[in-house]
């Protein structure tokens, strides 16, 4: 599918974006006529407003995209389908080519078939669209009504075999895609999840706005093809019924056991204890991370630890890879200092270049009211003749400003690849995170098993002096031994559960660290040749009016 | 270009190098220097005259002057050349701690080289004497016409007779009831008028776009030297082949930088500049009418005067009054002032005239040379950029697909 051709014969090539609404910005830009394109230029600031904000890597640039006075409650959003990537063949770098312009591959994390993973087939296809928000009304009791929330139409195109239909749509708020998240962070431990887009905490007058609602789809979508994109999370359950399930979302709010999906490491203490098991907390529940209000008690337990650590107190048993560990840690830390820095820059550099085409093109305007002002009061020729000049110029600078705003709505596209590391640097933080706090869950077992066990041996000591036995304390060294044995077997449990976690960090980390730098590289590649193709379209712009000049020349006079 | 006024002009030519029996006379300002401490120090400029003219002290002169010479001999031309356009001077004031930067100072003398050569060029005030003591008298002689002239108090006896005659026809004004300004309404002038006073909008909107281009450039460079910076430090936390590749593309990002600044001084002297010297021109053409209309009116007022007088003296010729002798000598001085003010005012419609044209020429030509250079530099500019990057595509092109 190729794109459409603009007036100056600039052929768009749309083969590869899935981002389909930069296409709406291009030739938008375009439909200004005049140059000035005053409402993309506008929506573009605020898009650069909310990207210098770091913290919120997914807040979206694409402010942008979506045609300003669109009403995402009323109309549909922009969707456009894009052309299969079968379709797609990369053209070699050609001088006349436009293709190039684009970039080849999309630099982007692209959740379409041309994953970079080596395990996945290049026929793997899942496409996540968010789209249709609508205001609906919490049911409710009371005399006053529900509260009124958005939903999303969420729909899913897919040839994976785990998902059983090719098509589904189902509506979902965004309460739903929280609880997602949070299924996922438990499931997953280890993982670098992609973080969800921040619950915003705004008036509910702002929620109901177009432009926040508009805002929030695009990063729903951003996020749901993320996950997508994982090679792992993609197959999971959580997804799955996201993705699928109809009516309320039947993922439950609390961690209750027994309505949980269970994953494989989490169904080894069952199957251990069959149900029910010894202890009132099923021990595999003992493997998550201490979460407050449900456990205070093993949550103080694990801060004793995690303190008595930092002091040097118990030495746990669990330590030698850490220096491996904290390396990759710092290296990490380091990595995303560097990309913090450089998406700021990119930032900076698109503006400049955003400002340059401006500028450029009020120039070119300011000669035109110029010539037309000449031939209309001229009386001289060479008045006429100057006015002629003035319009050759001002053509150029109109053009080259079309050009700059082109370049740089493709830059963009590029460098936000920078952007979107930003949050995967996050989600490995996390998956960092769920390493750390597996290795303290088994210091805390540790520790607690030793004065346990310390204990028990004090009061054997005791109850031995007794002649004939203490039956009192026989029987608290018989219950302590038992308590000794679960806590045996959950520390057990968590240093599995830790050698897992730290499994799946080294994998994601390895996986991640080739995606970014294929990604990285597309993004180079993409930005460069982006950099070529429009600077070449500016200097034959220029050239042509040198030429229309050249009787101007002065260089080859001689005096 | 000849001028047919009536003093007798020649053909002057600019060139030196044309044969020595052709008359010409140019000059060039040239080597600036910072003199003086503190508040006083101001810059001198070496100002070289090549001519074979005989009103000239030799075929070459070097003399040292500073930017209020310029100033002295722009104010003389303007008030003995009345209806000619004289070139206008850069600015006079600027921004304490930008007065002597490099920048500033060429562009300064650049466009005082321009000044003087216009002059030089001008078939009426190239004869001038005030331009051979500017460009041949010592420093002493000129800081002492300098002084002279700057005076307030300085004015000189015709300037007198000009306020007192101000005053008496403002009288004789209300005397007759005539209170409506004196203008000249012909279309042709008027149009011209208006074409003036619109143009001057018009080029101060095109001259202020030209100048934030060349900030755009800067600013450009700027950041494409910081993402340069940038990425470069990136590509020191990835490993290879992307540390590599990245610290490529930030050195290519300064190269960038770098012809991005070069161009931005580009601009502002080829292309910002003259359109500033445009709107400077119009300024001075603004000037002009004004002194035209101070003509007209001087030139209305005595015609009425002299009418009243001549009544007047009628008047008591009829009465045989001892007092005829008197009027008739007011009368008559009456009438000579009045026709001089005539001859002043008719020279200046005959110049403008003559000038406008010269004006629209020399404007569509140096606008021309203008533009010209910006699209080539422009060109330049892009084709280098797009060199630089070029030069990256082979090492991405096989890093991706490897």
């Amino acid at each position: 599918m190729m794109g459409s051709e603009n007036a100056d014969g600039f052929e768009e090539t749309n083969l590869n974006v899935p981002k389909e609404e930069m296409e709406n910005l291009v030739l938008n830009g375009d439909g200004a006529g005049d140059g000035t394109g005053d409402s993309s230029n506008s929506a573009y600031r605020s898009a650069m407003s909310t990207l210098s904000n770091v913290h919120d890597p997914l807040s979206p640039l694409p402010t942008v995209l979506t045609p300003a006075n669109s009403d995402p409650l009323t109309a549909p959003s922009s969707y456009i389908e894009p052309p299969s990537y079968a379709d797609v063949i990369f053209s070699p770098f050609d001088e006349t080519s436009d293709s190039e312009i684009n970039g080849g591959e999309d630099s982007s994390l692209s959740p379409d078939s041309l994953s970079r993973s080596p395990s996945s087939s290049s026929s793997d296809y899942i496409k996540i669209t968010v789209s249709n928000p609508q205001k609906e009304q919490e049911t409710s009791n009371s005399i006053v009504g529900g509260n009124t929330y958005i939903t999303y139409q969420i729909t899913t195109r897919t040839n994976l075999p785990d998902f059983g239909v090719s098509e589904s749509s189902v509506r979902r708020r965004f309460r739903d895609v929280v609880t997602l998240a949070d299924r996922l962070a438990e499931s997953y431990r280890g993982f670098c999840i992609p973080p969800r887009p921040d619950k915003s905490v705004v008036e509910s007058q702002v929620m109901q706005k177009q432009e926040f609602v508009e805002q929030r789809r695009v990063a729903l979508e951003k996020y749901l093809r993320r996950l997508s994109a994982h090679p792992v999370i993609r197959k999971s359950d959580e997804l799955k019924v996201f993705l699928q399930v109809q009516g309320k979302l039947p993922l439950p709010m609390s961690t209750d056991v027994a309505s949980r999906m269970l994953d494989g490491a989490v169904k080894l203490p069952k199957q251990l204890f069959g149900e029910g098991g010894a202890s009132a907390v099923p021990v595999h529940e003992v493997v998550q991370p201490a979460r407050g209000g449900r456990d205070l008690l093993r949550l103080f337990k694990e801060l004793r630890q995690s303190v008595s650590n930092d002091w040097g107190g118990s030495k746990p048993a669990v330590v030698e890879e850490d220096k491996e560990f904290l390396e990759k840690k710092e290296k990490m830390l380091d990595l995303e200092q560097q990309i913090i820095n450089s998406s700021q820059q990119a930032e900076s550099l698109v503006k400049a270049q955003q400002d340059m085409g401006e500028t450029m093109g009020e120039l070119g305007l300011a000669f035109i009211k110029l010539t037309k002002f000449e031939n209309e009061e001229a009386v001289f020729n060479s008045q006429r003749t100057r006015a002629t000049d003035m319009k050759n110029l001002a053509t150029a600078a109109v053009k080259a400003s079309r050009f700059y705003r082109e370049l740089n709505s493709q830059t963009v596209k590029h460098l936000d690849t920078l952007h979107e590391y930003l949050g995967m640097m996050m989600a490995v933080q996390g998956a960092f995170a769920d390493r750390s706090s597996a290795l303290l869950t088994v210091q805390t077992l540790l520790s607690e098993l030793s004065s346990l066990q310390a204990r028990a041996e004090k009061l054997e000591a005791a109850s031995s002096k007794v002649f004939g036995g203490d039956k009192s304390r026989i029987r608290k060294i018989e219950e302590l031994k038992e308590t000794i044995k679960v806590t045996e077997d959950a520390k057990n449990v968590a240093i599995r559960e830790y050698e897992r976690i730290k499994d799946n960090n080294r994998s994601e980390v390895e996986r991640l660290d080739g995606e970014r730098r294929a990604d990285f590289m597309n993004m180079m590649k993409g930005f460069v040749v982006n950099q070529v193709g429009y600077a070449e379209k500016i200097s034959n712009v220029w050239a042509k009016a040198a030429e229309e000049t050249s009787q101007y020349d002065r260089e080859k006079q001689s005096s | 270009m000849e001028s047919s006024s009536t003093e007798q002009t020649r053909n002057v030519m600019q060139s030196p190098r044309s044969p020595s029996s052709q008359p010409y006379l140019s000059a060039s300002v040239t080597d600036p220097v910072k003199l003086g401490n503190g508040v006083q120090a101001y810059i001198s400029y070496r100002v070289i005259t090549k001519t074979n003219l005989p009103e000239y002290q030799g075929p070459e002169k070097i003399v040292i002057r500073r930017y209020s010479d310029f100033v002295w001999l722009r104010d003389r031309l303007f008030d003995k050349y009345k209806g000619v356009f004289v070139p206008p001077l850069p600015e006079k004031s600027a921004v304490e701690k930008f007065r002597f930067s490099a920048e500033f100072i060429e562009m300064r003398r650049a466009a005082l080289d321009i000044f003087v050569n216009r002059i030089a060029s001008h078939p009426e005030l190239q004869q001038s004497e005030d331009l051979r003591t500017f460009l041949q008298a010592d420093e002493e002689t000129m800081e002492r016409f300098r002084f002279q002239e700057t005076g307030i108090f300085n004015k000189k006896p015709a300037d007198f007779m000009q306020m007192f005659r101000d005053v008496q026809s403002k009288v004789s004004d209300a005397v007759l009831g005539k209170e409506k300004p004196v203008e000249e309404t012909t279309p042709e002038y008027e149009k011209l008028k208006h074409y003036i006073f619109e143009l001057e909008n018009h080029l101060a909107e095109a001259q202020k776009h030209a100048y934030r281009l060349v900030k755009r450039h800067r600013e450009l460079g700027q950041s494409l030297l910081d993402f340069g910076k940038a990425v470069k430090l990136l590509g020191a936390c990835e490993g290879e082949p992307t540390g590599k590749l990245f610290s490529d593309l930030g050195t290519k990002s300064e190269l960038v930088s770098i012809k991005l600044q070069k161009e931005a001084q580009q601009v502002l002297m080829n292309f910002e500049e003259p359109l500033k010297d445009y709107v400077r021109y119009v300024q001075s053409i603004k000037a002009t009418i004004a002194e035209r209309a101070t003509a007209f009116k001087q030139h209305c007022e005595l015609a009425e005067t002299t009418k009243l007088k001549e009544i007047n003296l009628d008047k008591l010729m009829l009465t045989r009054s001892d007092k005829v002798g008197e009027a008739e000598i007011e009368y008559r001085e009456m009438k000579a002032e009045s026709e001089e003010a005539t001859i002043r005012f008719e020279r200046i419609v005959k110049r403008m005239n003559e000038e406008i044209v010269r004006f629209q020429e020399q404007k569509t030509e140096e606008m021309g040379v203008a533009f010209h250079q910006f699209a080539k530099g422009q060109a330049r500019l892009a084709n280098g950029i797009a060199d630089a990057w070029r030069a990256l595509l082979p090492k991405l092109e096989a890093a991706s697909s490897a």
